[in-house]
């Protein structure tokens, strides 16, 4: 009982003091910006591990984060292997594929206005639809490894990357438009020199959706059949003999690769596109 | 003047052009007729609606009129454009944002196939020119409003076009920065003897840089007068408080408020 | 007419390739049953057709192109044995039985609804919490975002356990899981909406010294509609997804995901098929509504 009071002592103690910074003098700065948020993760995980000790909770419903933080590192070698079957091979591997073709799709279908008005709408339509569910029939087609995992991904990331691209080739306005009419620049430079770069941010936009649909697409896909490796499989299985810790464990693996997948294309993105007026400092 | 100053470069033979909107027809030029000879300084001047930037829109080949004849430098205008035979700089600078203002600048010459070395001989010429040569490196965001349109107009300057076509270039600038830019305009146009078409609706900016002003009215657009200057070629800022000056200002005046007693 | 041509030509292009694509794709299988049935196949040796490209199969045995659209477990249903099926199963049969898509589909949706009006409450309430306590705004924002980037599906199968193991079952656990996938995107665009008033309409009300309140009632929230309904949108299509995936692991082979998911054990690829049409017509749907909602709210609000 004691470590519950505990918890809820340190919850409210937390949470003043973050009070106190987010009001105080430098809220600001780039530090305490970075502090609240680092405290309020940290007292979340402080006040989970004691309520989960205080209550005693049973690991199969609920294991403490020190427990999954010792899971996670006595199990490094087969998470590095469900790591890279799942993220290299799978989600990786579909991103490219998928944002290539969607990509050049894109281009094809802004240089054709009827294209353009035929699979747009198709495309928005397809964007909001279920595809995960898509899975188990790739997942028939294509076999149980990472090949089907890829190809989930790609019909994934396919359509909002379509749709994020061609809306970003039409961003240019109609005084850019001109200026290349007036230097007679038929379709190719003016396509290089003004309708990509000023694509940019809505590349990025789509690219930056497309890694946690990726993910997401590669790790259900291992759902309905995979190797016996993989973060979808080692979750399943996981959970099936009622090892939360281990699941606990792919998942913090799932949000690191995440968060540094994201983390990747958004500082490609602040190389690229720094003279937007949302990058710019 | 060198002898060729009478030659015609921009000749309109009863222009017409009308618009279709979904309500109405818009009659936005109405047999507009104007000839504009090698070296002129022609400002169109007249209230929104009056056809004088849709006229420098066809001359520039953006606009393709509806009936009339109109040639550039002896072609048809969007012969002219494909033979990139004028620098237009829009009421925007309109520069890239993702090039710095020697890449914005050099735009056009790589699009027009200029070899690197070309391309940077020139780029420093024009920076000059505009009196930004310390700026080359800076992205346009880095740099003022006036700056900007110095830069904007040194990009229309980079290739040897001579006809430069300026869309109300200054209008969004403060009257201070647009009076600088106005004399390094005239200082500009005395070095490269360029024919410059100039669209605005400043009575005193269109009174202090032309030879030649055109006073436009509304629906339809026309062309209610043209005025020659007899002001001398060199005009320092000040010679818009002599007697002369204020006499055509009056005249542009009269012209344009004619133009609205037909409404 | 115009708006429609080419989006018809996609469509129709769509199902001609399909259709194009449903020889090659169940040659194998088909010639391995002709065979069976006694028809001559070339080539006649089961190991050299397994090796043997699908186009020159098809190339070889052109007789058989009518009957790869007759599989009974096709690799590639055609369109119409799709349709059939979705016939059979959402028309033909009463909405209580279990082979009825109606039934198994009703199941996913409750679920989906119930964990939709969740999360979206949950969503809106954090927003305007974090919109009027800085605390709030630099402890909770970061995380909110952060996890976006974060495949928070993946604990999906854990959350149906470890629900069932304390008691726990049917609707509540999934409907939890897609409320939770609808939270975030709901959180993260509700909170632009509510900062959408510029400083120039903020200043306004201070000069009428409005309170908080009337601040929020009549600028803020109004000026976070259209905020809200994009994010809506993304929300529901986030919780039909999650319905359906928290299917996966229930076992119990109810609702779409769990009709995928014995289709995929039996490789029944046609219920599959059926039950991703279903899904999608859902998701289609629900979209729609919202959207239909958000072209009412914003024309009586006078934005759109």
């Amino acid at each position: 009982m004691s470590m519950v009071i505990a918890a809820l002592g340190f919850w409210i103690a937390m949470w003043a003091l973050n009070r106190r910074l987010a009001n105080g003098a430098g809220a600001n700065t780039r530090f305490i910006q970075l502090l609240v948020p680092a405290i309020f993760g940290l007292t979340i995980l402080v006040v989970w591990e004691l309520l989960v000790r205080g209550l005693e909770v049973p690991l199969v419903i609920l294991p403490a984060p020190s427990q999954v933080m010792a899971k996670f590192f006595s199990e490094i070698p087969t998470l590095w292997l469900d790591f890279q079957q799942t993220f290299l091979k799978g989600a990786l591997s579909g991103y490219v594929m998928g944002c290539g073709a969607a990509f050049l799709m894109a281009v094809l279908v802004d240089r054709y206005d009827f294209l353009k008005r035929g699979l747009l709408p198709v495309g928005n339509f397809v964007a909001a639809l279920p595809i995960v569910g898509t899975a188990p029939i790739l997942v028939m087609w294509f076999g149980f490894d990472w090949q089907s995992k890829a190809a989930v991904v790609v019909v994934m990331v396919f359509f909002p990357m379509l749709v994020n691209t061609v809306a970003g080739l039409q961003e240019t306005t109609s005084m850019q438009r001109d200026l290349m009419r007036t230097y007679g620049a038929g379709y190719w430079p003016s396509l290089t020199k003004l309708r990509l770069p000023a694509a940019m941010p809505f590349i990025f936009n789509g690219l930056k959706i497309s890694t946690t649909l990726a993910l997401i697409g590669a790790i259900v896909a291992e759902f309905f059949g995979s190797p016996t490796m993989g973060m979808g499989f080692r979750i399943s299985t996981s959970v099936g003999q009622l090892a939360l810790d281990m699941v606990w464990a792919e998942i913090v693996v799932a949000a690191l690769a995440g968060s540094a997948f994201y983390g990747v294309v958004a500082m490609a993105e602040k190389r690229l596109t720094f003279w937007h007026p949302s990058q710019r400092k | 003047m060198a002898p060729t100053a009478t030659k015609t470069v921009i000749s309109a033979e009863a222009l017409d052009l009308t618009f279709q909107t979904p309500d109405a027809p818009v009659h936005a030029l109405k047999d507009v007729s104007l000839n504009i000879q090698q070296g002129d300084f022609v400002s169109f001047i007249g209230p929104s609606g009056c056809g004088k930037t849709t006229f420098l829109r066809c001359i520039a080949g953006l606009e393709t009129p509806t009936g009339g004849k109109l040639t550039v430098n002896g072609m048809t205008a969007d012969e002219a454009r494909r033979a990139r035979a004028y620098g237009y700089v829009f009421q925007a600078a309109g520069l890239y944002p993702w090039r710095t203002i020697s890449g914005n600048i050099k735009l056009p010459l790589e699009i027009m196939g200029y070899s690197k070395s070309d391309q940077n001989e020139r780029v420093a010429r024009v920076l000059d020119l505009v009196e930004l040569s310390d700026f080359g490196a800076k992205f346009p965001w880095q740099l003022s409003g006036g700056m900007q349109q110095r830069a904007s107009i040194a990009r229309a300057l980079a290739f040897d076009a001579d006809i430069l076509l300026m869309d109300e270039p200054f209008g969004a600038l403060d009257e201070i920065v647009r009076d600088h830019l106005n004399e390094q305009l005239l200082a500009l146009w005395a070095r490269t003897n360029k024919t410059i078409g100039f669209v605005t609706h400043s009575i005193p900016e269109a009174v202090y840089l032309s030879t030649k002003i055109v006073v436009m009215s509304p629906r339809p657009g026309r062309i209610t007068d043209v005025i020659e200057s007899p002001l001398p070629k060199e005009r320092p800022l000040d010679i818009r408080d002599s007697p002369e000056f204020i006499d055509i200002a009056h005249r542009v005046r009269e012209g344009l408020r004619a133009g609205h007693s037909n409404d | 007419m115009s708006r429609f041509a080419p989006v018809l030509t996609i469509v129709v292009a769509i199902f001609a390739f399909w259709y194009a694509a449903v020889p090659f794709m169940n040659v194998k299988e088909t010639l391995t049953s002709l065979e069976r049935a006694g028809a001559v196949v070339t080539p006649s040796n089961a190991v050299e057709r397994r090796d043997a490209s699908h186009i020159a199969l098809v190339m070889k045995n052109s007789f058989a192109i009518s009957a790869t659209y007759a599989q009974d477990r096709p690799r590639l249903p055609a369109p119409h044995q799709v349709a059939q099926d979705l016939w059979k199963t959402v028309v033909m049969k009463k909405v209580t039985s279990k082979r009825s898509l109606v039934y198994h589909g009703w199941i996913t949706l409750s679920a989906t609804l119930l964990g939709f009006a969740i999360g979206t409450g949950a969503g809106i309430l954090l927003a305007v919490g974090i919109v009027h306590s800085r605390a709030m705004d630099m402890s909770v924002m970061p995380w909110a975002i952060a996890s976006q980037t974060i495949p928070i599906l993946a604990i999906a199968p854990m959350i149906i356990v470890v629900l069932n193991s304390i008691g726990v079952q049917g609707l509540i656990p999934k409907a939890i899981i897609s409320a939770y996938l609808s939270f975030f995107p709901v959180v993260v665009g509700m909170v632009k909406g509510l900062r959408a008033p510029d400083a120039m309409q903020m200043d306004l009300l201070r000069t009428y010294s409005a309170s908080q309140g009337q601040g929020f009632w009549k600028l803020r929230l109004p000026a976070s509609m259209p905020y809200l309904f994009a994010s809506l949108k993304i929300g529901v299509a986030a919780a039909l997804v999650g319905a359906i995936v928290a299917e996966l692991p229930a076992g119990g082979a109810r609702g779409l995901g769990g009709r995928m998911l014995t289709g995929s054990y039996y490789g029944q690829m046609v219920q599959i098929w059926s039950a991703l049409v279903f899904a999608a017509v859902l998701a289609a749907a629900l979209v729609l509504l919202i959207g239909l909602v958000q072209r009412r709210t914003l024309k009586r609000m006078g934005l759109a």
